[in-house]
Order: C-alpha cells, then structure tokens, then sequence
C-alpha cells in the first residue's frame, strides 16, 4: 500500500492555475525527484502536502486514510516533514532553538512549564552527529556555512518519527562536497524506511539518488517513470516541453 | 583530537568574558555607573537621598512602559501609541472612580480600555497586514483625542471615595522605603525577563523576530502572538498610567505626550534592535535609567535644559554605533 497517494490534485491563486489534476503516490522507502522548470507548480504541490496550502480540488490519502491538513503542524502530526528551500531558518537563535522552532520540549507541571534547554541541547547534538555535521547545538544560525545550515534544517525532520520528508531544492545552494553528503543524508533517510520527495533543478542529484522521477510542466504532471528506465535527455526535454508528455 | 559528543553539546561560541564585553547592554550599564560615580564627586545634590529617589521614580514610567516595547521590537514591530494610551487609560482610571466608582472598578476599566487598544492594534497588524507604524501613528491621535473626550479636556484631580488608596498605591513606598513605582517595575522587569527567556511565548517572539517566514513555516501561530505583543505593549502603557495617577494625583490630556519616543529609545539603547529579533528586559530598564540620568546630571550641572535633547539624541545614536562597529569587525 502506498504510503501517501494524492489523487486529482488542483491549486489556483485566484486566476492562476498553479496545480492542475495531478495525481500520484508514494511507496515507503521510496526516493522520488520532482523535477520542473520555475513556476511548474513544484512548490506549490510540496506546499499542500506540507498543510502551508489547502488544495483548492482533490483528495489526498496517507496509509489509505483521508488526509485533511489545516496547518503546518496537523502535517508533522502525521509524519510529513520539509525541508524548505529558504531552510527556515531564524538567524538570530541558536542550532538547537532551530531545530526545535515550533515544538520546543518543555519541562515542569502543569501550566508552570519553562523551555527545557538541556534536552533539547543534548538531543539536537545526537542529531547532528548521526548527520556527521559539525554543527554544535549552541552556536547562533548568523555564523553558520551552507552545509551546517542544511544540517541544522534536516535536523528537524529527524525529531520525530517522519513518514515522509519534503526536500525542497536542498542542494541549490551549497559547495560539491556538501552536496554528497546531502545525497548521504537522503539515502539514510531511505533506508530507514522514509519516503522523500527531492525536488531539484540539479539532474545529476536526481538520477544519483532518486528511484522515480516526477516531471511537471505548467501545472501539469507530465512523466512519472523509474529512473532506470528514464535518461537526463528525456527528463530535459519534458521539462521544457520539447517532449509533450510520457505514460 | 578526539572530541566527544558531550563536548560538542557543551561547546558555547563565546566565553563568559568576551559575551560580557560585546554585549551593548553591559557598555549601557558602564556608563550609567560612571556618570553616577562622576556626579556624586562633581555635585553635592546628586547622591543626596531625595535626588535618587527622584531619579528612580522617574525612570520607573519610562521603563515600565519599554519592558512591554520590548517585546514588539522583538518581533521586529513599533508601537508609536503608548504614550496616548497611557494618557487615555490614566482618564479612564481617573473619570470612572471621580464618577464614585471603587478603585478595583476603576482600575479595571482602565485595563480593559489598554487590552482593548492594543489588541486593535494587532489585529489590524497581524491580520490585515497594515504596516505597525502607521496603525500605531493612528491610534497615537485617536486614543489621546478619546481621553479629552472622556474627560471633556478637563484636568481630573479628585477620585472619588478611593482617593486615598489610589495615592497610595502610586505615591506610597510599602517595602524597605522604596517607592512603589519601583517596586512595580522591578516585578514586571522580571516577569518580562522570565517570560523572554523561558517560555515557548519568548521563544516565539525571537523567531518572528529573526524571520517570520520560517516562524510561519515551522508552525508558530505568529499572527496570535503579534496580536499579544501589542496587547501586552498597550498593557504595559496603561499599567504605567494607573501608577503614573496615583502618584502624580492629577490627569491632564497632555500626560505621556512624546513619551513614545523616550520609550523607544530606552530600549534601542538598552540593546533592542529595531530589525526585530534582539532585545532584553534589563536593556529596556538600564536605557531607560541612562536616559534619565544624562536629564538629571544636566540640571544637577547647570546645562541650559534647551540641550536636554541633544544629549539624549547623542546617547541612542551612540549607542546603536557602539553595535555597527562590532557588526563591522565581524563580517571582515
């Protein structure tokens, strides 16, 4: 059974048509690149699996039930994490306030609870060394490289216990040698069992990594295909629209 | 070198000294230290016990109304209408117990007056995406125009059956000789402090602060907090009304007028930054105490009061530089 499945999926901003009819699923333990030109509706599909965006038609189902998400948080309830293109980052807080941004662990009685900075301290650091990052728990995000930055950001979705992680374009903007550890970093993820969605402009990532590709093209989902069975070319030419649509 | 988790979770960038010696508001408090010592020595009447006392209960409006500031700099907001809700929760205060109501009724009227500006301002803010200066700017004028139309532009001087009580609670000193003023800013300041430190509410308000797009992303509810911050802003300026009435005894409309801006600059000075995302609860006090010692010290010397605002206007831009020039050594 397919872990997460949106069927006829459409998103409009008043006139414009951002997603348009698309449907696809989602096997645990699956890497799936999800590939477009700007403006291909790409973010706007991963915003309304991530509850930021309500989707204006369609259904969606995770482990075959109705999945209904008001906000980001009702998506984190059921094990969908992302990681945003912009990271999300606050670059006045530290790794670990980072980290646990939105679900801060909290200690004492009752309505009487204050932050609990020790746990979340020691925990963000088990974090970032099973990422073998050298990112510390207690240094400000100001201060950070690109590769530290995506580490604090993934972090996040390591906290609970993800179904599915959402990867917004997480290998745009940092140096080659992190790039490999981030492709790392996704094929960990696979093999605990977690579904992740790669969306990237980067083809050598995708047919590195991924296990399908998705192609969109003006709203629409114009491939769906196993990557072995796909080529750099072929990809190329569905996203500019040089190829009209693949089965 | 082998390094161990433990100690990569124990790593902090700074050490105590070096986080102590960049910090503006530790400079802030060096200076007021200073200036103090410098004119105990230089004039007979500063360390006197009646000048002190002077200075402390001065400070306490400012800093009273700066600690609930502080916490909408943070989120990167300004609220320009403190200084007429101040004025307009005082005459709620002071028309609600002159018309023989008790002071409990009084005071109350006067808080949900406060509560019921600030949560305007914030929900025109937050919700309606208006832009906090001009919302504030607005409600600058119309809560100060509100109060002349509740007290007619009259000066309120007598306050009912609970005349007594409300002088007290302003104008009396209940622990240790300490006026009560500053007994009540001193409580807030810790609750401020507490709150900015320790809860998931502080936290929040330093997120949205340092970027509320991912503040929304991650799930904080930002724009109920952003509506609270100014809630807690306009709270904090009738608060220092009610102590302000009982103190002074009288209100007129013209109370807390540009008290705005010493507000703001208390807590620029004490080390908020106006870009949101950076400001504590003993800055917006320590800012609030230079800037009454610099007015002080300049009558005590006798300075023509005429250079009252230049100095002061020197102290917030001095301030700010102190920080730019640390910025600067840091991104070369």
């Amino acid at each position: 059974m397919p872990v997460l499945e949106l069927a006829n999926i459409s998103k409009h901003f008043g006139a414009i048509q951002a997603v348009n009819d698309v449907s696809f699923s989602l096997e645990a333990g699956e890497v799936v690149g999800l590939m477009g030109d700007n403006g291909a509706g790409k973010s706007t599909l991963v915003k309304m699996i991530a509850g930021n965006f309500h989707p204006s038609h369609g259904t969606m189902r995770l482990d075959g039930k109705d999945l209904v998400l008001h906000k980001p948080a009702d998506a984190r309830q059921h094990g969908i994490e992302i990681v945003h293109q912009d990271l999300a980052l606050c670059n006045n807080l530290t790794a670990a306030a980072n980290v646990y941004l939105g679900r801060e662990l909290r200690r004492g009685i009752g309505p009487f609870r204050i932050l609990d900075y020790g746990a979340m301290y020691k925990r963000a650091g088990q974090l970032f060394a099973e990422l073998k990052s050298e990112t510390r728990p207690r240094d400000l995000v100001k201060q950070m490289s690109g590769g530290q930055r995506q580490a604090v950001a993934i972090a996040r979705t390591m906290l609970s216990q993800a179904k599915i992680v959402l990867m917004d374009e997480p290998t745009a903007a940092i140096s080659v040698r992190q790039v490999a550890e981030v492709l790392n970093l996704i094929r960990h993820l696979r093999d605990q069992g977690i579904a992740v969605v790669l969306i990237s402009h980067r083809m050598p990532d995708v047919f590195d990594v991924a296990d399908r590709v998705i192609v969109m093209r003006r709203g629409r989902k114009v491939a769906d295909k196993k990557i072995a069975s796909s080529s750099p070319e072929e990809v190329t030419g569905l996203i500019t629209g040089a190829i009209e649509q693949v089965a | 070198m082998a390094v161990t988790l433990d100690q990569t979770i124990a790593q902090k960038q700074h050490t105590f000294l070096s986080r102590l010696f960049s910090n503006q508001t530790f400079w802030v408090v060096i200076a007021v230290i200073l200036a103090c010592l410098f004119l105990s020595f230089a004039t007979d009447s500063f360390a006197t016990s009646k000048n002190l006392f002077n200075i402390t209960r001065n400070v306490t409006f400012v800093a009273i109304v700066a600690l609930g500031m502080t916490f909408v700099i943070i989120t990167g907001g300004i609220d320009l209408s403190v200084g007429s809700v101040l004025c307009l929760s005082s005459m709620v205060l002071a028309v609600t117990m002159h018309a023989g109501y008790s002071i409990e009724i009084g005071i109350l009227a006067s808080i949900a007056t406060a509560l019921a500006v600030g949560a305007f301002n914030g929900v025109l803010i937050a919700y309606l995406g208006f832009p906090p200066f001009v919302v504030t700017l607005g409600m600058l004028s119309v809560a100060r125009s509100l109060a002349m139309v509740a007290s007619n532009n009259t000066v309120v001087f007598q306050f009912g059956p609970d005349h007594q009580k409300l002088l007290a609670l302003g104008g009396g000193a209940w622990v240790f000789g300490i006026a009560n003023p500053v007994l009540y800013m001193i409580i807030l300041g810790l609750i401020t402090g507490f709150t900015l430190r320790w809860t998931k509410f502080g936290r929040h308000i330093f997120a949205i602060g340092g970027n509320e797009h991912a503040a929304t992303l991650t799930g904080v509810p930002v724009k109920q907090i952003k509506v609270a911050v100014y809630m807690i802003s306009a709270l904090s300026a009738g608060l220092a009304g009610i102590i302000q009435t009982g103190w002074l005894g009288a209100v007129t409309t013209n109370l807390g007028n540009g008290m705005e801006l010493q507000v703001i600059a208390a807590t620029v000075i004490g080390g908020a930054d106006l870009a949101g995302g950076v400001g504590t609860a003993f800055g917006a006090i320590v800012g609030a105490a230079l800037i009454e010692v610099i007015r002080n010290s300049l009558g005590l010397l006798g300075i023509n009061a005429f250079w009252q605002g230049t100095f002061i206007g020197g102290a917030i831009i001095l301030a700010v530089l102190f920080d730019r020039i640390r910025n600067f050594r840091r991104s070369d």
